[in-house]
């Protein structure tokens, strides 16, 4: 599909037929007004090659992988370990290096709960950034508070990006051991620089643990390149289905480490004088899988690589170009996050604040207009507080964004202060 | 604009929203219960005086949206006076209007108690992802008022 073609990209997800009777209310109407979906760093829509690859594997290979002898375990076992792969290359990562986990946060809680609970020791301190979703917070508090070791936050310079030299400080004042910072703000949209980062942690004698959620979805990521020790995503927010994601985790340290829930597939042997356990990946996928969700992550790559990631980044680049501008232009909106629009710097998140309108307020009306935000503190309630606000309205895109739905939202604003400004 | 819009957002709402009743604290705080929305974030809290039984003042802050500012400066304006028990009722009834279910209690023969300006949130029923932002202050004044508001403000 070349050149990129927005139109036909988005002619590939159903949900954008759907349409609203204006003005809201929860009626169906074929000639309302279409759905501006602009909640993309909440989850993606799923375009058709994705819904067709999980229905076909329900409907022609569904079994329990890893188990049984019989074909169909085969073909499920293959289609795991398939999406494994994929999940691999593109993350640049081997795929013993690849751990199916529900999403982000799941594979979060098993860096805490494994990697976390055996090496935190009395006084040391896990360092995260004050840009952080709780994801990447609360796990660490609660390791933490049982290891008697501490979570201390790395400022944000100008409010915008982790402060490089407040953590050279921290690494050099405290005995760091997991560096938890975040690929991509999902509330600021600001690029963080991983590969600094993770130099600097690697310097201190840390590791590094980096959350990809909202960066996976924006460009390509190679682990190795950036260093990172650990780097987690999400396969909702790749247009894949919720419910799986995975973790890399590099081989020497997933070998270390225990398991952090115990069951069958993360076995060796077992028996009432002791059990042992399997190999990583497998140590860490204890109970069934989510081959269904593996399986439509693995078509969602294939997705994102038909269309090119290159071309994705360049038309999201132009439409993040284009709604800086028209933001810039809404009398009393301030934009939280970086307002230039290079590619390297941010990803098209932007969330902002309307003089004298309540987020909500706000969503509500653009809610009637078709207009999908999101309103809120985005899980990130002490950056809500570093920033001094209470709430926040996010637009976030996709590869399917037209220049069109951002002039939709900035209407839609127009009306929102028009009723309650 | 739409109707739907027109009557969520309606001139009464808008005023009690940019000029809140009843904020600040009473002469004496016998009652104090605060409460959040963790989905979005909106926090309200509830300051009472009482006497023998009665709400003699009821004031408020709130870190909120127009829907749950209006809903706290409403509600407290309406329950000056009320005995708990009452305050009990008219909740019910209040989350009756918005959830178009029945009012608890709409068999005993009482009629359905008055209730106010709070009234004009009738809209917030065709946006129910908006009604817990308008039920919000009310349960916040339920846990004010204690076990003894009964299941009508407390759940």
């Amino acid at each position: 599909m070349s050149p990129f073609d927005v139109h036909a990209i988005r002619r590939r997800f159903p949900i954008l037929e759907r349409r609203f009777a204006a003005g809201g209310g929860p009626a169906e109407a074929p000639e309302g007004t279409g759905l501006v979906w602009l909640d993309a760093a909440a989850t993606s829509q799923k375009p058709e090659p994705v819904l067709r690859a999980m229905d076909r594997f329900l409907r022609t290979s569904n079994a329990n992988a890893r188990r049984s002898v019989h074909r169909l375990a085969g073909e499920a076992t293959d289609a795991l370990e398939g999406a494994r792969r994929r999940v691999a290359g593109w993350l640049g990562a081997g795929e013993d290096e690849i751990v199916f986990v529900r999403g982000t946060t799941e594979a979060i809680n098993l860096v805490a709960w494994s990697y976390g609970r055996m090496t935190l020791r009395e006084g040391d301190v896990v360092l995260v950034s004050e840009m952080e979703h709780h994801a990447n917070i609360v796990p660490w508090q609660i390791i933490a508070g049982e290891r008697g070791a501490r979570v201390v936050p790395v400022p944000l310079a100008d409010g915008i990006a982790v402060d490089l030299d407040a953590l050279e400080r921290l690494l050099a004042h405290e005995r760091v051991r997991i560096v938890a910072m975040t690929h991509a703000s999902n509330v600021l949209g600001t690029i963080n620089d991983v590969a600094r980062i993770t130099q600097l942690a690697r310097a201190a004698g840390a590791i590094s643990v980096i959350d990809g959620a909202q960066a996976v979805p924006h460009g390509a990521v190679d682990v190795r390149s950036l260093g990172a020790d650990f780097y987690a995503f999400s396969s909702h927010k790749v247009y894949g289905p919720t419910g799986i994601g995975a973790l890399y985790g590099r081989r020497d340290l997933l070998h270390s480490m225990p398991p952090w829930q115990g069951g069958g597939d993360m076995i060796r042997r077992v028996s009432f004088s002791g059990t042992s356990f399997a190999d990583p990946p497998q140590r860490f996928e204890a109970g069934t899988p989510d081959i269904m969700g593996a399986v439509g992550l693995h078509a969602a790559l294939d997705f994102i690589d038909s269309i090119g990631q290159e071309a994705i980044r360049t038309h999201e680049a132009d439409i993040t170009a284009h709604a800086l501008t028209a933001l810039a232009a809404v009398p009393g909106l301030r934009l939280y996050g970086p307002d230039r629009p290079r590619s390297k710097d941010r990803i098209g998140v932007f969330s902002f604040a309307l003089d004298g309108v309540h987020p909500h307020d706000a969503a509500t009306v653009l809610d009637t207009l078709g207009i999908a935000v999101r309103a809120g503190h985005h899980c990130a309630q002490p950056l809500m507080t570093r920033l001094g606000v209470p709430a926040l309205l996010r637009a976030s895109i996709a590869m399917h964004t037209t220049r069109d739905e951002i002039d939709a939202l900035v209407a839609g604003l127009d009306r929102v202060r028009e009723l309650l400004g | 604009m739409t109707d739907d819009l027109a009557d969520l957002y309606r001139e009464l709402l808008m005023d009690h929203s940019r000029d809140p009743r009843n904020q600040g604290v009473p002469d004496r705080i016998d009652r104090r219960a605060e409460g959040d929305n963790p989905l979005c974030g909106d926090r309200v809290t509830v300051l009472l005086e009482l006497e023998d039984g009665r709400i003699v003042d009821a004031r408020f802050d709130a870190t909120a949206c127009a829907i749950c500012t209006a809903s706290a400066s409403m509600m407290t304006e309406r329950v000056r006076g009320l005995t708990i028990a009452e305050a009990a009722r008219l909740f019910g009834a209040f989350r009756a209007l918005l959830t178009g279910e029945p009012v608890p209690g709409a068999d005993d023969a009482l009629p359905d108690p008055d209730l106010g300006d709070a009234a004009a949130l009738a809209g917030v029923r065709r946006f129910p992802m908006r009604v817990k932002c308008a039920t919000l202050p009310w349960h916040v004044l339920g846990d004010a008022l204690g076990p003894q508001a009964g299941a009508g403000a407390g759940a």
